[in-house]
């Protein structure tokens, strides 16, 4: 458990996308105009029979995935997390989520990656919107490695998906060669005190807080559930059973996103002592990518006292 | 025609099409005969000449797909494919029955045939570019056909899609409109007008054709041409119809939008259907 300095993950997403088409001439990608943002111009340019870009108009993009998909073309329709979740989701439920079609939606500018960028393109509600939508994968990869594998997973797995990526470069963590499963939480540390469960770009930051705890003699079993739906529940399980309290943290609204799964997985199972960091219920601003998490208590010092206090 | 068939037995078909319409729209209590009726004698030309399908096959890959996009409209398609033998005939009483594969609205994981669930207005356009662009690279010489309604096309994304039918040269795609003047609050006129729709699908591209939608010659006439055209262009056909065509006392009549007939009411509907279409 080392952490590197990393890249955005909608680079991994790209460059996943060239292995996959290389191999498979049903992998499509349908662009909104936002191709170089999503890093799929390398795609449309090696590969422009599988590529289709549409302008910008996500509702039809996301129709023409649908089309494509009825006739066994495995299309990802790239857009922002802002825009998939919103601007087309009445059409993926419809469309794809409904008839079960095998789209993906993959979204580059998840939680307050393009901090810069301001509120309006910081997909903050996207996790909480897709749960509950039935038939829909949520998956948020932490970083680079873990973000290129699971594009390759979800290319595999038959049905929607949703992809989450960063648009801002996230440090590393795992290794190019590790292996991830969709719906399969990975254990990054076992311990027997406290149990950390992050999601998508944050995880860094749990895994410094795992850290320092240990440092302070404090055993922590450190989840990565990179799949937010289906959840785990196995694993949550097991850390309700393993450890003494569960703190959860994400780069999303605290309204119904990984904390509202864990918390509903604790609350009827007659739990353990449970917190939830993420967003406050409250848009963000340009500003640095740090400040806005840090405005939200999504710290590696908070993540720390949290866990602390519940001990 | 594609077939040998008669424009007569078309016209016979679409009788049969018109009685199976209004028995499940009667028997389920609900469901959208105006709708239905319009585009009964365009679906008859379709199933029973037109479309390159097969019943026994309901997924075969080079078949041409068909997608309503006006999904309300179903019963006129659940009749099409009963009539065809997609699924026994008997299933037209189970219309949004609990269980029934025919679902208020299209259901393509329940019903056989259906090649896209619609319902939701203003998508299924969309989808049929996405079946016309993939036939068009993987070289496939299918054809899409979409009917989609006058009101539906209030909706932005049906000019989305249609533009990205013209920027792929989708030539294999078809856009039916079924324009009867008619949605759901009102005349298309009061609630929404929508100008000169031949000018506005010609400047977004496609070789339009003005029709009868009620005239089985100028409907199959039509798909003669389209089938004759040479061109890199997608194709619209806007179809004049009338909302209720065949029932007298729902011709033209905002409220026969999405009710459905007494039995009294079905009794005058079935003896008028019966007797086949007067077209001036
Ligand atoms: C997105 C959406 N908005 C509203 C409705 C409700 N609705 C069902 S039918 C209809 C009117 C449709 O009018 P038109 O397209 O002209 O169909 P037709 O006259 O052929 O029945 C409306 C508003 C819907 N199904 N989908
Ligand atoms: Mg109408």
């Amino acid at each position: 458990m080392q952490i590197r300095d990393g890249k955005p993950t909608r680079e991994a997403y790209g460059k996943a996308m060239l292995e996959l088409a290389a191999n498979d001439s049903n992998i499509y990608v349908v662009d909104c105009d936002i191709g170089k943002s999503c890093k799929t111009v390398p795609f449309s340019q090696q590969f422009p029979n599988q590529h289709v870009n549409v302008g910008i108009a996500e509702q039809n993009a996301l129709g023409v995935g649908a089309g494509l998909a009825t006739t066994g073309k495995i299309p990802f329709v790239t857009t922002y997390a802002v825009f998939g979740s919103m601007r087309m989701l009445e059409q993926i439920r419809q469309e794809v989520c409904y008839p079960q079609l095998n789209v993906k939606i993959a979204c580059s500018h998840g939680g307050f990656t393009p901090a810069n960028d301001g509120a309006s393109h910081q997909g903050i509600e996207d996790i909480g919107i897709f749960r509950t939508i039935p038939n829909m994968t949520i998956v948020a990869p932490a970083d680079y490695e873990s973000a290129f594998e699971l594009v390759k997973a979800a290319a595999k797995y038959d049905g929607p998906v949703y992809l989450r990526f960063t648009r801002d470069a996230v440090p590393s963590i795992y290794k190019s060669d590790d292996k991830f499963e969709i719906g399969k939480a990975v254990e990054l540390n076992k311990g027997s005190d406290v149990t950390i469960i992050c999601t998508g770009d944050i995880l860094s930051k749990g895994v410094l807080a795992t850290q320092q705890l240990e440092k302070e003699g404090i055993s922590v079993k450190l989840l990565d559930m990179h799949t937010v739906k289906p959840l785990d529940k196995e694993a949550v399980l097991k850390a309700i059973k393993e450890t003494k309290a569960i703190v959860t943290v994400e780069d999303h609204n605290i309204i119904n996103g990984l904390g509202s799964a864990v918390a509903e997985v604790v609350a009827e199972t007659g739990g353990c002592k449970f917190k939830r960091i993420g967003i406050q219920d409250q848009f963000g601003e340009s500003a640095p990518y740090e400040h806005l998490l840090a405005k939200n208590g999504i710290t590696v010092e908070n993540i720390v006292d949290t866990c602390k206090k519940m001990l | 025609m594609r077939q040998n068939n008669s424009v007569e037995f078309l016209k016979e078909k679409a009788i049969e099409v018109r009685t199976t319409i209004l028995t499940m729209i009667h028997e389920a209590k609900s469901g959208h005969p105006g709708g239905s009726l319009s585009s009964a004698d365009i679906l008859a030309a379709l199933y029973f000449d037109e479309l390159n399908i097969r019943a026994n096959d309901p997924k075969w890959e080079d078949r041409d797909r068909f997608v309503l996009s006006k999904g309300h409209a179903c019963p006129v398609l659940y009749s099409c494919l009963a009539l065809k033998e997609y699924f026994p005939y008997e299933e037209i009483h189970t219309l949004r029955k609990e269980g029934s594969i025919l679902q208020g609205h299209p259901d393509m994981k329940r019903c056989p045939g259906i090649d896209i669930s619609t319902g939701s207005l203003g998508q299924g356009l969309s989808v049929a570019v996405g079946m016309a662009l993939a036939a068009k690279r993987d070289n496939k010489d299918y054809r899409v056909f979409c009917v989609v309604g006058d009101g539906e096309s209030n909706e932005g994304q049906i000019w989305e899609a249609i533009e990205t039918a013209s920027k792929y040269e989708l030539n294999n795609l078809v856009i039916i409109l079924d324009q009867n003047r008619l949605q759901n609050d009102n005349i298309c006129d009061v609630v929404m007008p929508s100008r000169d729709m031949v000018k506005k699908f010609e400047a977004f591209g496609c070789e339009t054709l003005e029709i009868d939608g009620h005239k089985m010659e100028e409907i199959t006439d039509a798909f003669d041409k389209i089938r004759d055209t040479k061109t890199n262009k997608p194709f619209a056909i806007v179809a004049h119809t009338t909302k209720g065509r065949g029932v007298s006392f729902m011709e033209d009549v905002v409220a026969w939008h999405g009710v459905a007939p007494n039995d009294e009411e079905y009794e005058i509907a079935i003896k008028e259907v019966k007797g086949g279409l007067v077209c001036k």
